[in-house]
């Protein structure tokens, strides 16, 4: 089969962040491969190992070393894809679907392509669908377990997680499917993958490169970006006598402060 | 020069502190209590190639660089001391012992199944009557036509009911003039007849590994098994050391940035006086020198390191590392339990357990003052690094990850 599992460089989720001049600010935190994703990287290699066949992993974001990909590699990818280009600082989702499904396109011809349920940055959560209906494929979301692939007969049926329950899906193959955590235990990098990673060439696209004149300027504007306000919390021991009476000054309490 | 660390190393570091912190750090407090070593640690460790992270592949290894050592040393001692005394006994102690002076026989029968982690080791130097004192190792081993006899005791040996190869240090020769001249080194297997051990509980520190006694009863081992020459044992020992010391370094480093981690995060939320402790002065300066010993202690590791990489002899500088990370990884423990005031002398937070855990390394693997009296024999002139006949093989990328 082959596979592509779309991932993102994010900050790690310890970093503290704030808001500096209207812009997010993730300090000086570390890059690290987007954590829904490895979820993502690690569904694409189970599938790979099952049925054999390869994982290319493809980014889109700034020249440079990529985390993400490199991780993505080191977990056991076999190749890495990417795609760079000045035009795309300021993408959106809607952008970033375009230029991530002329790049799976481009490696054609995938069976399946993974995504994460959303990114821990941007959270949007709508890149894996926005990028199936570029390519006209089904979009398969939330997806807590793969149960059975037909890659002969070109299907698949999962079990997506939804609030309610879980739902039962059956599609054809090629499909894009976005992951749950639920659905693996990623694995940690190899140190072969590791020495693979830090040494491999990684290819650069550029949207020529994709046939991709222009991109057009994003529909979605962030015009104000500010901090929650501060939550300030305080713990207070309610005591008395007996059980009895600490639950009855509790409902009290909770009834004077309109929370029940 | 070059401070930075290669994106392998970096990745090598993110991996076991992945490691560390979601498998080990939540249940390791449970495991101290309880005085025994979980039982996953050593498969997974295994599994996931940490057990041979610096021997070449064609030895079973990960051909990782000694660089990567000291930092993987340095994440696993930052959740738990125990995790990094199995590197400095199974990897710096016994399986680099063997790389150093194993013949090519010994290292495909012996290495490879400890670097691929099938295996586990240990290393029999000390004796209940023999710690610093080296020459007054009393145990013995016979010749006896093909093989040794081997009989004694061996005190305060990590992973010694875990371990299946244990590097064993004994005397061969009594009438030897210099006593040192008298020992040989031995790689013993711990399922042959005559070899029991057991662990000793009621240690200060390093509960939650295996630390304990193995004895031989005429053991009889083939005399291939012998490592180095027949008197080169106290070399082959001394050099063993050398790396071994190496791990603790790199590992009280680790415990140093643990105890300055944890302290930072307290201060910054308890409160004192109407302001976060953080704030007050004197807080300030534990948490400042905390920093200069975590930074201190790390650049003595990494070049260390270095020299292994660059196959220089690095017994002086080890050494120093060893001794200064130790002594100032008590000495941030128990500042960080100061910080941590009464809750620090508990075991609801992590600092108490750092400082029983610290406190070890002072005595291991060399005492600080062994490694007073080795920095000052350096400094004088009394004491000179003689050629060994096989040193540490210097770090080649291309050999390491050759597959034969």
């Amino acid at each position: 089969m082959n596979i592509v599992v779309c991932v993102k460089q994010t900050p790690d989720t310890a970093a503290t962040v704030t808001v500096e001049d209207g812009r997010i600010s993730w300090g000086d935190a570390p890059l690290v491969l987007n954590p829904w994703d490895e979820f993502a990287v690690e569904q694409a290699l189970l599938t790979k190992e099952a049925y054999g066949g390869k994982v290319t992993a493809l980014t889109m974001g700034p020249e440079g070393p990529n985390e993400a990909l490199k991780m993505a590699l080191a977990m056991g990818a076999d190749e890495a894809v990417l795609i760079s280009d000045p035009a795309l600082e300021e993408a959106d989702t809607l952008i970033a679907s375009r230029v991530l499904a002329k790049g799976i396109e481009k490696l054609a011809p995938v069976d399946l392509v993974f995504f994460g349920r959303s990114s821990v940055d941007s959270e949007s959560g709508v890149l894996g669908s926005q990028v199936a209906r570029r390519l006209g494929w089904p979009t398969l979301s939330l997806v807590a377990a793969i149960n059975t692939l037909d890659p002969e007969g070109g299907s698949i049926e999962v079990e997506r997680m939804l609030e309610e329950g879980r739902q039962v899906v059956r599609s054809k193959l090629p499909a894009v499917v976005s992951v749950v955590k639920e659905i693996n235990e990623p694995r940690y990098p190899s140190f072969m993958g590791i020495r693979r990673a830090a040494r491999v060439e990684i290819p650069l696209w550029t949207l020529a490169d994709l046939g991709l004149e222009a991109v057009g300027s994003p529909a979605v504007a962030w015009p104000e970006i500010f901090a929650p306000p501060k939550v300030e919390t305080s713990c207070e021991f309610i005591e008395g006598d007996s059980p009895r009476e600490i639950a009855k000054k509790l409902a009290e309490r909770l009834i004077e402060e309109k929370v029940i | 020069m070059d401070f930075s660390l290669s994106p392998e190393h970096e990745m090598v570091q993110k991996m076991v502190r992945d490691f560390a912190r979601q498998e080990v750090a939540p249940i390791i407090k449970e495991w101290d209590r309880k005085q025994e070593m979980a039982p996953f640690i050593l498969p997974r460790m295994a599994e996931l190639g940490i057990l041979g992270v610096c021997i070449p592949v064609r030895y079973g290894g990960q051909g990782m660089d000694y660089i990567s050592l000291g930092l993987v040393c340095e994440e696993l001692e930052a959740v738990d001391t125990t995790l990094r005394v199995v590197m400095s006994v199974h990897m710096g102690l016994c399986s680099m012992g063997i790389l150093q002076w194993g013949t090519e026989e010994q290292k495909q029968k012996f290495l490879v199944p400890l670097a691929r982690g099938e295996k586990y080791g240990a290393f029999g130097l000390t004796e209940p009557g023999a710690g610093s004192d080296v020459a007054a190792i009393a145990s013995t081993a016979r010749r006896e036509g093909d093989e040794y006899v081997l009989n004694g005791e061996k005190m305060w040996i990590s992973l010694a009911t875990k371990a299946h190869t244990v590097l064993w240090v004994a005397r061969t020769n009594p009438e030897a003039p210099d006593p040192h001249d008298g020992l040989s080194a031995f790689i013993l297997e711990t399922d042959r007849p005559g070899v029991t051990s057991g662990d000793i509980h009621g240690k200060l520190g390093v509960r939650a590994g295996s630390t304990g006694w193995i004895h031989c009863q005429d053991v009889r081992i083939p005399a291939e098994n012998r490592l180095g020459e027949e008197g080169e044992g106290f070399k082959i020992a001394m050099s063993c050391l050398d790396n071994g010391r190496y791990t603790v370094a790199a590992g009280a480093t680790g415990l140093i940035r643990a105890c300055l981690e944890a302290s930072v995060a307290y201060a910054n939320e308890r409160k004192a006086f109407g302001r976060p402790i953080s704030r007050h002065q004197l807080v300030q300066q534990k948490i400042a020198y905390m920093t200069q010993w975590y930074e201190t202690s790390r650049l003595l590791y990494l070049r260390a390191g270095w020299l292994k990489n660059q196959g220089k002899r690095n017994t002086r500088e080890t050494s120093l590392a060893k001794w200064f990370a130790t002594d100032m990884s008590f000495q941030a423990a128990s500042e960080a339990v100061q910080i941590h005031g009464a809750y620090g002398y508990s075991d609801e937070y992590d600092v108490e357990r750092y400082l029983r855990n610290a406190r070890g390394a002072m005595i291991y693997e060399g005492t600080s003052e062994i490694q007073q009296l080795i920095q000052a024999g350096y400094a004088l002139g009394l004491r000179k690094d003689a050629t060994l006949r096989k040193e540490l093989p210097a770090y080649d990328p291309e050999a390491w990850q050759a597959e034969a």
